[in-house]
Formats: C-alpha cells, structure tokens, sequence
C-alpha cells in the first residue's frame, strides 16, 4: 500500500524550456504536419508568438525534469506496475516555442479499489509561462497494479 | 466534413484519422520525443520483468495521435480541455484508428462550446482511448 501521508506531497517546481527542435521532432513522429508546429512565419500568420507546442507536448516536462521518476521513488511504486490511469489537458493560454514554463504539482489524492488491488495516484499540476499567465492546467491519474 | 463553428451539431463527425501499425521504431521515437522515458516501452528485458510478453505502446502515444486527429479537424486554439482515459493496452503492431463526433452544445464560461467525444481503437474494435474534447465556437 502506498502511504496515504503522501496526499498533499509537493515537489519544487519545474522550469521547463519549450524547444522548437524539440517541437518539430514530436510533430514529425506523431504525424502532425500543419506548419505551425514548424515553420515560425507560418505560427505568425496565424495568430501565435511563435511554433505551437502541440496539445499534450507538455506533458514532456514532468519526464525531462525526473520529477515523475521521483514521484515514484518517493511513493516507493514499482514502475513495473505502473499504467497511465486517465490524463486531462486544460487550456487557458497558447504555449510556443521559446517560452519557459513553470510546472507545480500536487498529489492531490491516493485512493484504492478491489480490495486494494488497485492503487490510484492523482496529481494535479498548473503551468505558467515566463509571461505570469497561466497557461494549462494537467491532471493525471496513475495506476498501481498489485498481484 | 469541414469543421465550420457556426453549423456545426450535434452528431457531426470528426474525420477517421488511421495510424500505421504501432513499430518498436515509433515507440523509442516517441519516447524522446515525448519524455516519457518508461523503459517498459523500449526493452524488452524490462517489460518481460514486469510479467509483459514485450514492450507496449506508451498511453501519451494514442493520446497524441488522438490530438492529431482533432487538430486536423479543430483549429487548436478552439481546444479549451481535452482529456482521456486509458481503457486497454496498445500492443506492437496494432493499428489505432482515432475518431470522434460532436455529442453536445452548451455554453462554458459564457462561451458557445461543443463537447466532442472522441475515441481510439484498434482494428479489433476494442477501445483503447475514451476521452473528450471541449472546442470553443465564438
């Protein structure tokens, strides 16, 4: 069982560069091929800062920072049962390239079902961008797997 | 069907974007890409540790794919929230096919909206993603 004293758990906060190579590499893989995820002029004309990171692109910086490694070690879960319970994206303001996020997450809840068969991790995270707006808000429910 | 906001209604339907089988090459691409650097989706030594036959794909992968297949209907900047829930592994070699249809129209925070359900599935038409998408339409 994980320790419940965890919900509540705070880690310091990420800074997170938006990096448009980084950006072109993930529209190239996942298939996206509008120009605004590539093509600066093209972002400008419509309407952005800059190249526009991607809906869940932001879901890089909680795994480039090692802060969900460390969620994990500190709720002492084996990663081997692990699955990605439910994932949401709230968007408040337009992220691109060239900006620096600021990620502060919560475990907001540790809950279990079947008997405690199955564990549940919720964590709750607000983005802001170097401009003091609040850009997305990011809400994860991991699942741990026992027996 | 074109995305036009001030027709669009219930029951209208996103294009069917289908992927190409799910590689080991897409999943060590996506996991640099993506961060998500879960071993269990690139060695295979890890995820038979784990009592996993072989690697699968990353959520985030489907979730991505998913977005794609809603970008290429809905102008991004039209996304308000977007969420998902994982309901079944993607294994190597599946096929995932993204759909979506618009199943209401409300108002959010004083903004016309459609709420969009939207849907990956493997070619077994076993689900693997169900989640939403709130579009703004002002």
């Amino acid at each position: 069982m994980i320790d419940r004293k965890h919900i509540g758990y705070t880690p310091p906060p990420i800074l997170w560069d938006v990096e448009k190579g980084r950006i072109a590499f993930f529209a190239k893989v996942i298939g996206l091929t509008d120009p605004i995820y590539t093509d600066e002029a093209a972002a400008k004309a419509a309407g952005y800062r800059g190249i526009v990171a991607p809906p869940t692109f932001i879901f890089g910086a909680p795994g480039d920072s090692g802060e969900t490694m460390k969620l994990i070690e500190t709720l002492e879960i084996d990663l081997g049962k692990v699955l990605h319970g439910e994932q949401r994206f709230d968007y408040h303001a337009p992220v691109c390239a060239g900006d620096t996020l600021r990620f502060q997450s919560k475990v907001s809840d540790i809950y279990d079902k079947k008997g405690g068969a199955l564990e549940f991790v919720v964590n709750d995270t607000t983005v802001t961008n170097q401009l003091g707006e609040h850009v997305a808000d990011l809400h994860s429910v991991v699942v741990v797997r026992h027996g | 069907m074109t995305f036009n906001p001030q027709e669009i209604a219930v029951g209208d339907a996103m294009p069917v974007l289908q992927l190409p089988p799910i590689s080991r090459t897409t999943l060590a691409l996506f996991a640099g890409a993506s961060g998500d650097h879960n071993p269990i989706h690139i060695d295979i030594d890890v995820a038979r540790k784990a009592g996993m036959k072989d690697v699968f794909a990353h959520g985030m992968l489907s979730m991505a794919y998913l977005a794609r297949a809603l970008t290429e209907w809905v102008p991004q900047r039209r996304i308000l929230s977007y969420g998902v829930r994982f309901a079944a592994i993607t294994h190597l070699g599946d096929r995932v096919q993204c759909s979506g249809k618009v199943v209401e129209k409300l108002t959010h925070a004083g903004r016309p909206c459609a709420r969009i359900e939207l849907t990956a599935a493997k070619a077994t038409g076993e689900v693997s993603l169900a989640g939403e998408a709130l579009v703004a339409l002002d």
